[in-house]
């Protein structure tokens, strides 16, 4: 039983990126490329779906399919319902693409039919369950310092900023809470949710704190450089 | 009046055209609140669809469903975006309804019914969410209620409201597609998937009769 894998983007760059990647780690499986436009351009079409599917049915006896954004998923979906003659040889995962991609890749590897590489592929999405918020350093005893502060820039902390921000803090050597989440990780910013307008409270504790917090609420203000 | 494969090959003609007219503004409705691609994806699908059936002769039986077929797996192959799988089932499932020479009234109610069940089987989407939905379902609604009609009536009274559909899209606050990305501040805006589909439901009406 051998599967194989088809990954499905708007921009053929993407998919021929995770294709080396996945590739890399699953040597023997057939991973191919139904990415883009039928010029190459940034989108996706169903002609490019079931060409890179006929060619991996040839490779292997199933073939697992990932698709990055909306409308990727909308042009495989598509495909199946065209193509009849695929039933049960060709399905499609719910999974993130590059994270999903690696895991289904491995799978198949070691022998997986579609239903075990399209489970792999899927696990991999449990990756970003959200995770329960760390719990802070025990606080210190001596009283937290704390200032508030309004998210300026109107997009507040996306992933841009939030880096810069979680960078920042994780130089000041100094633990430090915004929002009440860990300020050095950038995916617990992020999770916050921030947008212009917010006003979030930024804490720390001990030597250095004072500095701290008025450096971390000047990036704030700051707006990070975006109007 | 019944409607043949001519009139779907002289819909699509004239479809072509007038989303190639429309198809700035669709961009620029696009721009606002999506990804700007909307009126180039659907100016590029129909012009394509126009080529492919140039390329098809017309047997002397054609269906209209051969027709809507043929523009089903075009505008899935060569739209790009979101409204290519859309668009392309939406016509799909009307092919499966209209695999005959000729269609009366009760059968172009069924196409408009099947395109619509096309459209939410494919997106997921219900009415309010400001998506092309709000004018199919008041088509295929308003076409319904017409079936005492011709033909033509019945295609009027659903590009009618496809048209009071998408403007009713405005102020919406967008759940489903890339607008819903930009949350309360979709409001203001005309949906453009939602606009194409009145342009397209318009033509339809207009191809009625031999230009």
């Amino acid at each position: 039983m051998s599967t194989a894998l088809v990954l499905v983007s708007h921009s053929v760059k993407i998919a021929e990126g995770v294709v080396d990647l996945a590739g890399e780690m699953a040597p023997d499986v057939p991973i191919l490329c139904g990415a883009g436009t039928l010029e190459g351009g940034l989108g996706t079409s169903v002609d490019q779906v079931t060409g890179a599917v006929e060619r991996a049915l040839v490779a292997a006896d199933g073939v697992v399919v990932l698709a990055d954004l909306g409308s990727a998923v909308l042009t495989v979906e598509s495909a199946l319902d065209l193509e009849d003659g695929w039933s049960g040889r060709v399905v499609l995962a719910d999974a993130p693409f590059v994270e999903g991609a690696v895991a289904a890749a491995v799978t198949a590897q070691q022998g997986g039919d579609v239903a075990a590489v399209r489970a792999a592929a899927q696990e991999a999405g449990t990756m970003f369950t959200p995770e329960p918020v760390q719990v802070l350093p025990p606080p210190a005893a001596d009283a937290p310092v704390t200032a508030r502060v309004t998210v300026a820039n109107p997009l507040g902390l996306h992933a841009r900023p939030a880096a810069q921000l979680a960078r920042a803090i994780a130089d000041l050597g100094v633990p430090v809470s915004v929002g009440g989440v860990d300020g050095s990780s950038v995916l617990q910013l992020i999770s916050l949710g921030a947008t212009g307008g917010t006003e979030l409270e930024v804490a720390a504790h001990g030597p250095g704190a004072p500095e701290a917090v008025r450096a971390v609420v000047g990036l704030i203000e700051g707006g990070f450089g975006e109007a | 009046m019944t409607l043949d494969a001519a009139w779907a090959r002289r819909w699509m003609t004239q479809a072509a055209a007038a989303l190639a007219d429309a198809k700035d503004d669709l961009t620029e409705l696009d721009r606002q609140i999506g990804d700007a691609d909307h009126g180039v994806n659907l100016d590029r699908g129909f012009r394509a669809v126009v080529a492919k059936l140039e390329a098809t002769p017309a047997p002397d039986d054609e269906t209209v469903g051969a027709v809507l077929k043929l523009v089903a797996t075009t505008l899935m192959s060569t739209v790009g975006g979101a409204s290519g799988p859309l668009y392309g089932t939406a016509f799909l499932r009307a092919a499966r309804v209209t695999d005959r020479a000729h269609l009366d009234p009760p059968a172009v109610i069924a196409l408009l019914e099947a395109a619509l069940e096309g459209i939410t089987a494919r997106g997921h989407a219900t009415v309010g969410e400001k998506t092309m939905v709000d004018a199919w379902q008041p088509a295929a609604d308003a076409a319904a209620a017409a079936d005492e009609g011709t033909t033509r009536e019945v295609l009027a009274a659903a590009a009618r409201a496809a048209d009071a559909g998408a403007t009713a899209t405005i102020p919406l606050v967008a759940t489903k597609g890339r607008a819903s990305y930009l949350g309360e501040r979709s409001a203001g805006h005309e949906d453009p998937g939602a606009r194409s589909t009145a342009i397209l439901l318009a033509t339809a009406v207009a191809a009625v009769e031999e230009p």
